[in-house]
């Protein structure tokens, strides 16, 4: 692959339009085993992306990156703002100073921004967070140290719908305990709207 | 959806406005931002303290601003922490040259908000504290445990520290004791609704109550038939007592909050309660505070909280404060 700033544009644009469409089952989501605002914060947050966005030129992925980045740290708030704001700037700091980025160098800031999330969140795999999906992605992209749209989109439904069985040990959904079983994280939802709106991306670039 | 509203986005920064232009001599809001500060901020040589949170449970956390109780505070979205970078403004914006103290509750977007304004203020040099609120016994292992309306002794005891010229070292361990002396739980008679979705974070049957709900409407311990007042504070109090390590003539500040539409009448009744529960204890109540402390939007319900006091602590409890709120 060779991703351009054009194409970090495309992906974010496209990831805003997942989560403006969802904004409300993600907030059901969120309402059902934490506090309802998920959709709110995340569609506050991406708005705001494009509001810069559309208002800047880029030279650079790490520049669309980091902007998108700062821009969810402001907007969003609650739990996920500063985690996705989080990854995104791993992934900036990743890709600094490369025009193009190659599949190599794609993955590396997939694995910083994995390590990122997880730091900041004191989280790890399998405690019912967006982990849980970024964690199998980054896995599949590593061994295969390519990326791939249909591979992408595939490992990040399934993960997301793992979080279905999932007891939630972090978050505010950690409260219910074993009720938590039974209900999708909403982190983990976006997370996967996310990973398929880059698929799209790549998938319209080949 | 019925609530007093213009736009539904609006509600936070109108809101402020409101609470700026009731104080207008106390209070004033850092222009472009979300953080409210005492008009006099930053006081020179002293610690300054900030707190913050979510929006809708007010008074908290602006009517806390004041000569010996909070320096700013950073009001979030409705429910939602605020960001990092609103919280470093308001800790830019109290620095004394003494440092500063965050007043966190434990959720884990606002301890990662805070954090991370606590790191963008110490790569610029001033020096950042932080406490983590944990009162709520609700959750049973401490870590866990949600930051609900103990924050308020927090606040008080932390702020007079520091008004009395103590290093932010000596501020932190006072809130520190606090933390570590405060239990608090609440219960939910009805649900509250978010101006921004409109719909009732949860659900409750007419004649039910949740007991050990949290501020946001977190689920509790146990869903049940409501019960009397006495039952209830029979109840909230057996939860905190067992938690704590009380002897008899121990002092105590007790605090009788309500969630936002329980009427202070019933307020008292559960206060009578309570009290009562004290004195069989023989347990000593320094001081009672009686009302709308920590509100959930319109959730019917009340918390209730004992801080275990020393010496020490109840002096700085009774010292003056010009919050608006306390
Ligand atoms: N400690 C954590 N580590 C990683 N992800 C987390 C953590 N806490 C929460 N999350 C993610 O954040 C999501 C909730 O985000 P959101 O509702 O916007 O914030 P809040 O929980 O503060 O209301 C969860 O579904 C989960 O995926
Ligand atoms: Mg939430």
């Amino acid at each position: 692959m060779k991703f351009t700033a054009d194409l970090a544009i495309d992906w974010m644009t496209k990831a805003n339009q997942k989560i403006q469409d969802n904004k409300d089952y993600l907030s059901s989501l969120d309402q059902a085993i934490g506090d309802g605002d998920h959709g709110i914060n995340m569609a506050r947050g991406f708005d705001a992306v494009m509001n810069k966005l559309g208002n800047n030129d880029y030279e650079q992925v790490a520049d669309v990156w980091k902007e998108s980045a700062m821009t969810l740290m402001s907007k969003v708030g609650g739990a996920s703002g500063p985690l996705f704001g989080t990854a995104l700037l791993k992934m900036s700091m990743a890709v600094k100073g490369e025009a193009e980025v190659d599949d190599k160098t794609f993955v590396e800031a997939l694995e910083d921004a994995l390590a990122g999330i997880k730091q900041r969140g004191k989280a790890e795999e399998g405690e019912k967070t967006m982990i849980d999906v970024w964690a199998p992605v980054v896995e599949k992209m590593n061994e295969a140290q390519t990326v791939e749209a249909g591979v992408l989109r595939d490992t990040a439904e399934s993960a997301m719908e793992a979080t279905k069985d999932i007891v939630a040990t972090k978050g505010r959904a950690a409260y219910l305990k074993e009720r938590s079983k039974g209900h999708l994280d909403p982190g983990s939802v976006s997370s996967y709207y996310l990973f398929a709106a880059l698929a799209e991306t790549l998938e319209g670039e080949g | 959806m019925k609530k007093i509203i213009n736009d539904p986005n609006q509600v936070v920064t109108e809101m402020l406005d409101g609470v700026v232009a009731a104080y207008p001599d106390q209070i004033k809001r850092i222009p472009d931002t979300t953080v409210v500060t005492k008009k006099d901020a930053p006081v020179q040589n002293k610690v300054g303290i900030v707190s913050g949170g979510g929006s809708g449970h007010e008074p908290a956390h602006a009517g806390y601003i004041g000569k010996g109780m909070l320096d700013a505070a950073v009001a979030g979205e409705v429910f939602t922490s605020p960001t990092p970078d609103q919280v470093f403004e308001a800790i830019k914006a109290v620095d004394g040259g003494s440092g500063v103290l965050l007043v966190i509750k434990n959720y884990s977007g606002d301890v990662m908000n805070f954090e991370m304004a606590a790191e963008m203020a110490e790569a610029e040099g001033i020096d950042v504290a932080q406490v983590i609120v944990k009162d709520d016994v609700a959750i049973e292992e401490r870590d866990g445990r949600r930051g609900v309306a103990g924050t308020i002794f927090v606040h008080k005891i932390a702020g007079a520290k520091a008004e009395a010229g103590a290093s932010l070292e000596e501020v932190k361990a006072a809130a520190e004791k606090v933390i570590a002396n405060v239990r608090s739980m609440g219960v939910a008679l009805t649900p509250c609704i978010m101006p921004a979705s409109g719909k009732p974070g949860f659900e409750l049957d007419d004649d039910e109550m949740e007991i050990g709900i949290g501020i946001h409407g977190e689920p509790g311990t146990e869903r049940k038939p409501l019960g009397s007042a006495d039952d209830i504070a029979a109840e909230l109090m057996d939860h905190i007592l067992a938690d704590m390590e009380l002897a008899e003539s121990d002092d105590v500040a007790v605090m009788v909050n309500g969630m936002g539409a329980t009427p202070e009448m019933e307020l008292q009744l559960v206060n009578r309660k309570v009290q009562a529960i004290l004195q069989e204890k023989g347990i000593n109540t320094h001081k009672t505070f009686v009302g709308e402390y920590m509100t959930s939007l319109e959730m019917a319900g009340c918390s209730v909280t004992l801080l275990k006091l020393d010496a020490d602590m109840k002096e700085l409890l009774d010292s003056p404060t010009t919050a608006p709120a306390f």
